[in-house]
Order: C-alpha cells, then structure tokens, then sequence
C-alpha cells in the first residue's frame, strides 16, 4: 500500500501566454503509514503537488499510482480514491458553511452515501478525535475561535475516514498552544490508527517535531527526500530556496564554531538538551 | 503616539432579524501607551482581543468607551478620522486581501492617490517607498507573480507611500516561508531607522518580538502582561498559561536549567545561549 509518483509532470494554462510549469518530473513513494512533511518556499509546487494525490489535479504527464494501482488508468474509480485520500485544504475554516458543528461534520459522510444514522456516528467521532468539547457541537461553526473552526474543518473530512490525511499548512494563523493542540492531535491520531500523514508546513520546528520523512520542493522539483536530520544537514542550501533549518540545529552549529563539539544533527528542543549536558558531562569528566 | 485610556470595545450579537440580542466584550478597559519611535509587539492568543485592538488604531472601529488617542488626536472623533488614518497605516495577513493594482508602483501609488497628493508627488512617493522596502526592481511588475514576501513588502510600501507616522501589522508573516518572513521583518527594521516610524507588530512568532522596545500580552480583552522582551520571556509557565510560548532559545535554555545548568535567566537569542554555554564551560 502505497503512493507512488512517476514522472509527473503538471503544467499551468498549457497552450497558452500563461504556461507555467508548476511540476517537474515528481518520482516519489509514499509509503502506507509515514507520517511525512512537505515544505518549500510560497510558489514551490507544494500545493500543486498535494492536489494530485486525491485526483483534483489531472498530471499533464506522468503517472500517479494509489496502492499499485494507476489512478489515471481508464475506470479507475476516482470517487473511491477521493473517499480514501482527506484533503484539509489551506484556511480550511473558510468551508464551513452549515448550521451547526455537528450538521457540518456529518457533510461529508453524507456525500459518501452513509445513512443519517451512520453520518452521525462518524461524525461524533471524528469530533472527539479532534478534540472539541461537546458542548460545541450544536454551535454555530462561526461562533467559535479559530483554532476551534479548523478542529471542525478537519473532522469534517476525518468523518469520511481516508486512509490518507493531507494536510496543507494546518496552523498557519494559530496561535502556539492552538498550533501544538492540532499537531498532537494530528500525531495522535497517526499513532493510533495506521493513517498515512501528509503535513505541508512553513514551520521547520514543527516539521522537525513530527515527521518521519521530509519532502523539500524547489521550483516544482523534488529537492529532497530523507529524513528530517539529514535534510536539515542542508541548511545552508535550504536557505537559498528560501526556507531554513529549525532554530535549534543554528544555535548547535553556532556552539561547534564557538568551540563545544556538540553534534549538529539535532532538530528538537529537547534533543538538543540532551547533546548539549552530554557533551558538558564529558568535558567535565575529562 | 498611540495612547488609549480605558478603551472598551463590544461587539453586538445580532439574530437572523438583525436584532441586537446582547454584546460581547472584545476589549476591557485597555490602557496602553505608545511614544514616537518605539517598536512594540502585542502576543496573544486568537480571539485575545489583539486584531480589535489594532483596528482602533486607524479608526476601523471606534471605542464602545474610553479613548483612544493616536498621534493627539482623537478616534472617536469624526472629523479627524482622515487624520487618524493618516497617521497610522495597517498591513494585513493575507497579502492577496490588501493588494488591488495590477502594477506593482500603481498599486503603492493608490493609497498617496486617495490622500490627494499632487501626481508629481506621487511618483516621487512610490519610488521612495519601494526602495525603502528593497521592491524597486518589480515596480513594473504584476503584484500576482511575487513570492508571499514580496507581496507582503509591497504592501507595505502602499502604507508608507502614505507617510504615516505608525504602522501597525497584524500577524503580517503568518502565510510566508521562513525567508519571507525574515524579509518583511528586516524591512520594517529598515523603515524604524530610516524613516523613525513607530511599529506596532502583532504576531503569534515569539521570535519576532525580541527586538521589541515593549511586549504586552492579551488575553480576554485585557492586557495581562507588559514590560521587555526580557522580562516577558522570563516568565515561561505564566505564557504558556496564557497559550503562548517563548524563542526556541529561550525554551532550550529552560530546558538546561531544569536538568541543572545555572544559566541566567531570560536568554532570548541564539548567541546569549551560545555565550552562556562556552562560559559553562
């Protein structure tokens, strides 16, 4: 069970003044379960990229393959791959449109052909996996906070299950507790389900924090495709395409130029604790 | 610069009939103050009450009670609100929301345009504000082609061609990527010394503020912490309380000290902590 990419390519407005390559011969593998992250500078492709993986975008060229199968082959079911594939799109609260909370949730499901009964249940769920209180449910979804709305907007599309959640920069305008609630949750739910995760972000401690495997786009190419550690082992290229590293990896390097050989593939807080009193212990021992 | 006193501003609730069916406080008896020239950042969480605070700034809303003063002049006041919005200019989160030209120098040529500068003045206007911001290779260009960061510094080159004293952002690097965000920080530096604009930023990027003449933090409409950087940031559990965070510096260095490390208190930047350590050593 996989996502696989080959060759692809997609091109903006073919045919006329306006044609733009947004992407460029993509090959990747996703494998069923990662929990991966995309970053880039604005304009990189991210989006595009993600668009394709539910069939919203058709590639111009290439081939996308859905658990070994090619989504652009002749009766492929795209409505199965769109209940399979969530895709929580960028200010997601800007969908919400029912009455209440619980009525907007269920939206989704409702699409899918399930019973009102059944619509429920989902919904009820993918509300609690999110984490809004009860009591909400019967509010109107433009009464609450932001970080509240885009708990609503992604258990609207958690309701309809998908094997696959992509997620394009969900806490972007959050403030930090908002932007930890969502990403735990996010990172609770992959733990506990077998869900693949697909998180685009311009926040590379986030991104350090959660993800298995990191893509990084440029110009609608795949720049890199590893782990986050060696990625960030790049930072001074990464800052020509305009992103960075997660603060923490500078002030490691920093350390090493003012002489405390600490290691510098460090990307979170708290290993960055601990390589820094390990390599302070050793040095005091010695 | 900008001074309120008491400011209370409520939100009314209305049915499906537009009926007013009770009022919400957004802002509760807020008393901050501004001098000419500082760069002051306000923290809070989303609904805190920051964004309505800063549209009483230009007068996109006006006190439920109290006052606002900005530059001496009254808000409430109908008859300065073309002098109020002159005095304070405000840059947006999304850039797409706030840029309306289909070129890059007439989009910062209209708001100097509404003020009835004279077009000779206008054009001189335009080029200032767009070197000032480092954009005055695109001035020919079409706004939709530029990066996020690009687009964010024409917009702010569209509120200084208006030559206001105070600029006020809100969560102005909120869509950009890390260089963007870097870009549009290092021009608002830029604009404080040359041009000795005061600053206002609102932001949920802790690193943002540590350059600050002042931090306040809100939550529920009120404001519940004030004072330097420094002294903010020191005071990590009482943020949090308040759903906020502090500089990854600041947070390593936290995190040093409760495994035992004598560090001082309120490290913000990365090279006080570098400093801090190899003095350890």
């Amino acid at each position: 069970m996989s996502i696989k990419l080959e060759h692809l390519n997609y091109v903006y407005s073919q045919g006329t003044a306006y044609e733009k390559k947004a992407l460029d011969d993509i090959c990747l593998e996703i494998p069923h379960g990662e929990f991966v992250g995309i970053i880039g500078h604005t304009g990189s492709g991210k989006s595009t990229l993600i668009q394709h993986l539910n069939g919203l975008l058709r590639a111009t060229s290439g081939e996308l393959y859905y658990n070994g199968e090619n989504i652009y082959g002749e009766g492929y079911p795209m409505r199965e791959l769109r209940n399979e594939v969530g895709l929580v799109f960028q200010y997601p609260e800007h969908q919400l449109f029912e009455i209440d909370v619980l009525t907007d949730v269920c939206f989704g499901p409702k699409n899918q052909g399930l019973s009102p009964k059944e619509c429920k249940e989902r919904a009820l769920e993918a509300l609690r996996l999110v984490g809004l209180k009860e009591k909400y449910y019967q509010s109107s979804p433009f009464e609450l906070s932001g970080g509240q709305k885009r708990r609503v907007a992604i258990a609207g599309v958690l309701a309809m299950r998908p094997k696959v959640l992509v997620l394009d920069e969900p806490t972007a305008g959050l403030d930090p507790k908002g932007r930890d609630d969502i990403l735990n949750q996010i990172a609770f739910l992959h733990k506990e389900s077998d869900m693949t995760v697909i998180l685009v972000s311009h926040s590379m401690e986030d991104i350090a924090r959660y993800a298995d495997r990191l893509i990084v786009m440029n110009k609608g190419r795949v720049m890199y495709h590893d782990e986050p550690k060696k990625v960030f082992e790049h930072y001074q290229e990464l800052e020509k395409v305009g992103l960075a590293a997660p603060q923490v990896t500078y002030i490691m390097h920093d350390l090493v130029k003012s002489g405390l050989l600490v290691r510098t593939d460090v990307t979170t807080v708290s290993e960055a604790a601990d390589e820094i009193m390990r390599v302070l212990h050793r040095e005091r021992e010695e | 610069m900008v001074r309120t006193e008491k400011l209370v501003f409520e939100y009314e609730k209305r049915d499906e009939e537009g009926n007013v069916i009770g009022t919400s406080r957004a802002i509760d008896q807020v008393d901050i103050d501004v001098k000419e020239g500082q760069f002051i950042a306000i923290l809070g969480h989303n609904g805190s009450g920051k964004s309505t605070l800063a549209k009483h700034i230009n007068a996109i809303l006006v006190p439920t009670e109290g006052t606002m003063w900005v530059n001496g002049r009254n808000t409430s006041d109908p008859s300065e609100l073309w002098n109020v919005r002159q005095s304070a200019g405000m840059v947006f989160q999304n850039p797409d929301n706030q840029i309306i030209g289909t070129v890059v120098e007439e989009d910062v040529g209209f708001g100097p345009e509404n003020l009835g500068v004279p077009t000779d003045e206008i054009w001189q206007r335009v080029e200032e504000s767009l070197k000032a911001v480092g954009m005055i290779e695109y001035r020919h260009h079409s706004p939709n082609k530029l990066s996020g960061g690009q687009k964010q510094r024409v917009a702010i080159a569209g509120v200084v061609a208006m030559e206001p004293k105070c600029i006020v952002l809100d969560e102005p690097t909120a869509m950009l990527d890390p260089v963007g965000r870097r870009e549009v920080l290092k021009t608002v530096q830029k604009l404080r010394q040359q041009k000795q604009v005061t600053v206002i930023l609102i932001t949920h990027y802790m690193e943002e503020v540590v350059d600050a003449d002042k931090v306040y933090v809100m939550d529920h409409g009120h404001v519940v912490m004030a004072g330097t950087p420094r002294e903010i940031f020191s005071r990590v559990d009482e943020l949090k309380s308040y759903r906020l965070d502090v500089p990854q510096a600041t947070l390593l260095a936290d995190e040093l000290k409760k495994r035992g490390l004598k560090l001082s208190d309120g490290i913000l930047r990365k090279e006080e902590l570098v400093r801090a350590l190899c003095q350890l050593n």
